[in-house]
């Protein structure tokens, strides 16, 4: 568990003070894909690095299953740092080593391992991001993704407990960015990692993270299960995050809608009910009519959820919206 | 044959061979030296700049100032003002050994100073990876800066060395013996043109040689 307490972080440019980060308490569980968004200024690159010390805070706790890291010296920064991975948004591999002896490169500083040991973990490494024929190659002779997966093998290579992602995927394409996710939320299954990532996208806490927290500012603005972040957005900042990854612009939709007649309202499903066939149930009973006006059906990570926005016209729509509420939906009245 | 024998009449071929043994012995010890020397100094300036890992002002200030004063300093009259330091340390101001320190006190502030730019050009965020994987800053130089620099500093190399021929030739001012002692005694001060040819020829030939072989292993070992 990565524990944050009261942290905060000043830098000083030119003498004066910018705040990073104002003080902030969080958790981070064990296990957990934790995602951290925001804007580039935001502050979540500081409090990413914050977790393996490359940047030191300026006061506050930090604690990783217990230990403060925030107290430890040179050698003990050392020794937890090899219990933490990380990867780039540019990768950052060596440009003078071979894909074999980048990934080599961490169990070669911890020096506890004889060359054939580190061959051998080296190998499995590679099988398991899928470069396997590449060991032999330069990073500058491979694509944006298998820089990013070399990035991944040397990070796991010390069978670290956590995971720092720093904006892994920001300078993929979408379909790389689609299989490099796949992989990390592979390993976070398999291994047992829990993996901290920054992005900017919602579209990556969407697809990989169990817990969000929105970041504006230098504070925590919003945060919990990704499901109730990105469907019930709060904050402004997450909601334009969220309408980023629709694509959606709330005042055209508002003006799109204001010649449709009737009520118009916002039905979320989640899980199980989102194959539920209740919109024709209710409007069989209650006698209204619908138009689906806007909708989506994906996955919030591994579960499925719709969110259907509805003009409601003639029956009985009080009843409607009653069987909506008794329903596991989430309804929204938008007029 | 004869005409060729006539034309350079005054060239001693022999003494051409030994003076050009001379210049080959005197950048052969004097790069040796200044690599050794110059590629500590230029990792530590680097690592003492502002923003790096060993950041301090006063060091790199310093230090700074001394590479730079020895930078200003034009080579021929550092060979003169290091006379007396030179008698001490080698135990004679003349010939080969004689110019060995002022040709190495010239060459390393220059060669210490490409070291730092070569390894500026490291990219921040391959330290900061390395930074994470717990590295000591010893590791972040020995498997890190250095590899990664390797192209630059093998660049930095061959432009010091073809440097130091030069500092060489000037170096026979002052009865270093080689190439530019002879072109300097022969060429220059007895008009025989045909001399002065054979060296100026030679030394091209080496700085050829210098900065073909210096590409050729930059090339090898850049993997961008």
């Amino acid at each position: 568990m990565i524990e944050f307490h009261n942290v905060h972080k000043t830098y000083r440019v030119a003498d004066r003070e910018i705040p990073a980060l104002h003080p902030t308490s969080l958790q981070i569980e064990a296990g957990q894909v934790f995602g951290l968004i925001g804007h580039s200024g935001a502050g979540k690159s500081t409090m990413l690095r914050l977790i393996n010390r490359l940047e030191a805070p300026s006061g506050g706790k930090i604690l990783v299953d217990g230990v403060d890291v925030t107290a430890l010296d040179a050698d003990g920064l050392r020794g937890f740092r090899r219990q933490v991975g990380m990867i780039f948004q540019h990768f950052n591999l060596l440009s003078s080593k071979t894909v074999a002896d980048n990934v080599a490169m961490p169990l070669t500083l911890a020096g506890d391992m004889s060359r054939a040991q580190i061959d051998q973990r080296v190998a499995e490494l590679l099988a398991r991001v899928g470069l396997s024929d590449h060991a032999k190659k330069y990073p500058a002779q491979l694509s944006g993704g298998q820089k990013q997966r070399v990035g991944i093998a040397r990070a796991l290579a010390t069978k670290p407990k956590i995971l720092l992602c720093d904006e892994a995927t920001s300078a993929l394409d979408p379909q790389t960015t689609a299989s490099v996710l796949q992989l990390l939320a592979e390993i976070n299954r398999e291994l047992k990692l829990t993996i901290v990532l920054i992005t900017h996208e919602m579209d990556v806490i969407r697809r990989v993270c169990d817990q969000v927290a929105v970041m504006d500012a230098g504070v925590i603005v919003e945060q919990g299960a990704v499901a109730d972040v990105f469907l019930h957005p709060k904050h402004p900042t997450t909601r334009r995050f969220v309408q980023e990854d629709e694509q959606v612009d709330e005042n055209e939709q508002n003006s799109d809608f204001a010649h449709v007649q009737g009520r118009i309202v916002r039905l979320t499903f989640q899980g199980e009910a989102t194959y539920a066939p209740l919109l024709g149930t209710v409007a069989r009973e209650t006698g209204v009519d619908y138009s689906i006006l806007a909708g989506r059906i994906d996955r919030i990570k591994d579960t499925p959820y719709g969110q259907l926005t509805l003009a409601i016209t003639g029956g009985d729509m009080e009843a409607a919206f009653a069987r909506f509420t008794a329903a596991d939906v989430h309804m929204e009245i938008l007029r | 044959m004869e005409t060729l024998a006539t034309l350079f009449s005054n060239v001693d071929w022999y003494e051409i061979w030994v003076a050009t043994g001379d210049t080959l012995i005197m950048l052969g010890i004097s790069l040796a030296f200044t690599v050794l020397l110059g590629l500590p100094l230029g990792v530590l300036m680097f690592l003492t700049s502002p923003r790096q890992l060993l950041e301090n002002k006063p060091v790199y200030a310093t230090i700074g100032l001394i590479v730079n004063m020895l930078r200003a300093l034009p080579f021929i009259i550092l060979l003169i003002v290091m006379m007396p330091l030179t008698e001490i340390i080698t135990g004679t101001s003349l010939g080969i050994l004689g110019t060995l320190p002022p040709l190495i006190a010239g060459a390393t502030p220059f060669f210490a100073r490409l070291v730092e730019t070569a390894l500026r050009e490291v990219d921040r965020g391959i330290i900061e990876a390395i930074q994470a994987m717990g590295a000591t800053t010893r590791q972040i130089v020995v498997k890190a800066l250095l590899p990664e620099a390797r192209p630059g500093i093998l660049a930095a190399i061959t432009v010091t060395a073809i440097a130091l021929v030069s500092f060489t030739a000037m170096a026979g001012a002052v009865g270093a013996g080689g190439l530019g002692d002879l072109a300097i005694r022969y060429g220059y001060q007895r008009f025989q043109n045909d001399v002065m040819f054979v060296t100026v020829v030679l030394l091209l030939v080496l700085v050829q040689i210098l900065q073909t072989v210096g590409d050729r292993l930059v090339a090898h070992f850049s993997h961008r």
